[in-house]
């Protein structure tokens, strides 16, 4: 099968050429959900802003369907490629299905305003998600679970082939963090092909089947959860021991559990 | 279920479109309202029948039953002057709220890249050697465009522009041309040319003909018109740079026409009338207020309230003492109490 996306010998680097990332190589294919892994500064974030081209790579290309990122606009690739940030911030208080209609931007002239059927889209990804209730809400008064969600709802009505999740459970409560996980998974049911990045190897297990580890900018670990998320690899990447059980009982997966 | 509550937000939906097509209904009809009035203000006494009658004159055969300089009094003086109030107040009203999308930040002026400084300097320059009016107008434009120009081209770091790039460059563009202004005041003739300089700086739509409207006003609704067609992809351009990219937004390109049409909007409305301040600031909080911060429905609410406001104040600046107030001076003797009042008001930062 031909990958959706992939990443071709990857590498990004600031002005004064220090690499973020360098030689990453992977590729998701449709209906898969990757997970990235790695501690804090790793590049995870700037690896999946360079997957939506917000940041252009240095070193190597991507293609989306095989073509590659360089020919494409931002609006070609918005259309195939959907984007939730870590956090959001507006500085005017937008309602909840206004911020939502948003999403349609790519598909719509640069004259455009959305229209009814923009809308019903819109309508369409709140019940998805389950925040149909919050539709006339200001979004600078939600709470951290209920932003995520408008964003997944935004994001959902952009009706992209891809998602891109940066950290989507950061900042969430268990119960927020595990309704996510939830969400994720019935997402990709639906035939998306999702990449997050997360920093629970757990989330692995939950929700993925592909995982990619990363180390100081460099690709460490590539392949299916089981064979990846292992208690040599996390000791090596993140300097902790960790041991993994497999659970039976009702919950039937691995988990992690670090060792204090 | 799904039907009752479909039901429920049909009822919903209905209440808020009352109440929304009334606001719009008022936000239409309150030019016009204050238009009509501006026609009567004034030394000249006119009664409102028949300002009535010489407008309809114009449209049908009414025997003329009124001085004609009645009818000069109102088409050569107060309807130019009217318009160029109206156009000028929504010009900068519209400018100021693209402006406040684009740097996402609801203190921004129209000013804040420094147009309005190039374009006093143009003006101080003009009156200062060669005081005919068409120069004058002329340097003040070209002194805005080139202020801007100079403030987007400083910023302008590896293919793109950070906003606080734009505002610390406005910043050093501003001051600049504000240090030269004065340098100008400095050597001019202090019994003639100083208080031209400083009259003109103040702003007034005293000396607005006819010929103003015939050249800056296309170029005011020039850039009008390109700011609503493009008003939507504001809303998402005011999310941010790498959000805005994500949904497909060429963000530079459209940053580089908001940019462009409110920099020629607001050269344009101090050619007319000089430098007129707060009206592009507080208008867009106004237009939040009454339709909410979608830009959709802002960029048409502040040019109408826009409109209003400043042919308003005119009237206020022509007829409340003898000797006419510049109109710079009372925007700001209006603006600032009401802009103090506005953030009193919105207790939790700009959620109206």
């Amino acid at each position: 099968m031909k990958p959706i996306l992939q990443i071709k010998k990857g590498g990004f680097s600031y002005i004064d050429g220090t690499y973020v990332f360098q030689n990453i190589d992977f590729s998701l294919n449709r209906g898969e959900v990757l997970c990235i892994l790695g501690p804090n500064g790793t590049g995870k974030s700037t690896l999946i802003k360079c997957l939506t081209k917000i940041l252009s790579l240095d070193e190597g290309q991507i293609l989306l369907d095989g073509v590659d990122f360089s020919t494409l606009t931002n609006e070609e690739i918005a259309r195939k490629i959907g984007y939730v940030p870590q956090s959001h911030y507006s500085a005017f208080p937008y309602s909840v299905q206004d911020l939502i209609v948003m999403g349609r931007a790519p598909h719509l002239g640069l004259f455009s305003v959305p229209a009814s059927a923009d809308f019903e889209l819109a309508y369409k990804a709140m019940e998805t998600v389950g925040i149909s209730h919050l539709a006339d809400r200001p979004c600078t008064e939600l709470s951290g679970g209920e932003q995520r969600l408008v964003l997944i709802a935004r994001v959902l009505t952009q009706q992209p082939d891809i998602l891109l999740l940066d950290e989507p459970t950061s900042h969430l409560d268990i119960g927020n963090q595990v309704r996510l996980l939830r969400l994720v998974n019935n997402l990709s049911k639906t035939g998306l092909s999702i990449i997050m990045s997360s920093h629970f190897p757990d989330h692995a297990f939950i929700s993925s089947q592909k995982v990619v580890l990363m180390k100081e900018g460099k690709l460490v670990g590539l392949g299916s959860p089981d064979d990846t998320v292992t208690e040599e690899n996390l000791r090596s990447v993140y300097g902790i021991n960790v041991k993994i059980k497999s659970i039976a009982d009702e919950i039937n997966r691995k988990i992690c559990i670090p060792v204090i | 279920m799904k039907n009752q509550s479909n039901q429920e937000n049909k009822t919903r939906f209905y209440k808020k479109t009352i109440i929304e097509n009334s606001v719009n209904v008022f936000l239409l009809l309150l030019p016009f309202i204050i238009l009509m009035f501006s026609m009567f203000v004034g030394r000249y006494s006119i009664s409102p029948d028949i300002i009535l009658k010489i407008f309809l004159s114009k449209i049908i055969y009414i025997q003329p039953t009124w001085d004609p300089t009645m009818e000069s009094v109102i088409f050569d003086v107060r309807l130019p002057r009217a318009i160029a109030a109206m156009i000028v107040g929504a010009g900068l009203s519209v400018s100021g709220a693209s402006f406040q999308g684009l740097f996402k930040n609801p203190l921004v002026s129209p000013q804040i890249l420094g147009v309005s400084a190039g374009a006093g300097f143009g003006a101080a320059i003009a009156l200062l050697l060669w005081e005919k009016v068409y120069i004058v107008q002329l340097c003040a434009f070209l002194g805005g465009i080139f202020a801007v120009t100079f403030t987007y081209r400083i910023s302008k770091i590896y293919k793109t522009t950070p906003l606080l790039m734009l505002v610390l460059s406005g910043m050093v563009t501003a001051a600049l041309f504000s240090a030269l202004t004065s340098l100008i005041k400095y050597v001019a003739d202090p019994w003639n040319k100083l208080p031209a300089i400083v009259f003109w700086l103040m702003g007034s739509f005293n000396a607005v003909s006819r010929r103003d409207l015939v050249f800056l006003g296309p170029l005011i609704i020039a850039g009008l018109i390109v700011l609503f067609l493009i008003r939507w992809r504001i809303n998402v351009l005011s999310l941010g740079d790498e959000e805005a990219r994500s949904m497909g937004i060429n963000t530079e390109q459209l940053k580089f026409i908001i940019i462009l049409s409110a920099t020629v909007i607001t050269a344009s409305c101090v050619c007319i009338s000089g430098i007129i301040g707060w009206v592009g600031l507080i208008i867009p909080h106004v237009g939040r207020i009454l339709v909410g911060p979608d830009h959709k429905k802002l960029i048409p609410a502040s040019l109408l309230l826009g409109a209003s406001y400043l042919l308003f104040v005119d009237d206020v600046a022509r007829s409340v003492v003898s000797t006419e107030i510049p109109i710079g001076i009372l925007t700001a003797i209006i603006g600032a109490p009401f802009f103090a009042y506005l953030i009193r008001k919105s207790k939790s930062g700009w959620n109206y």
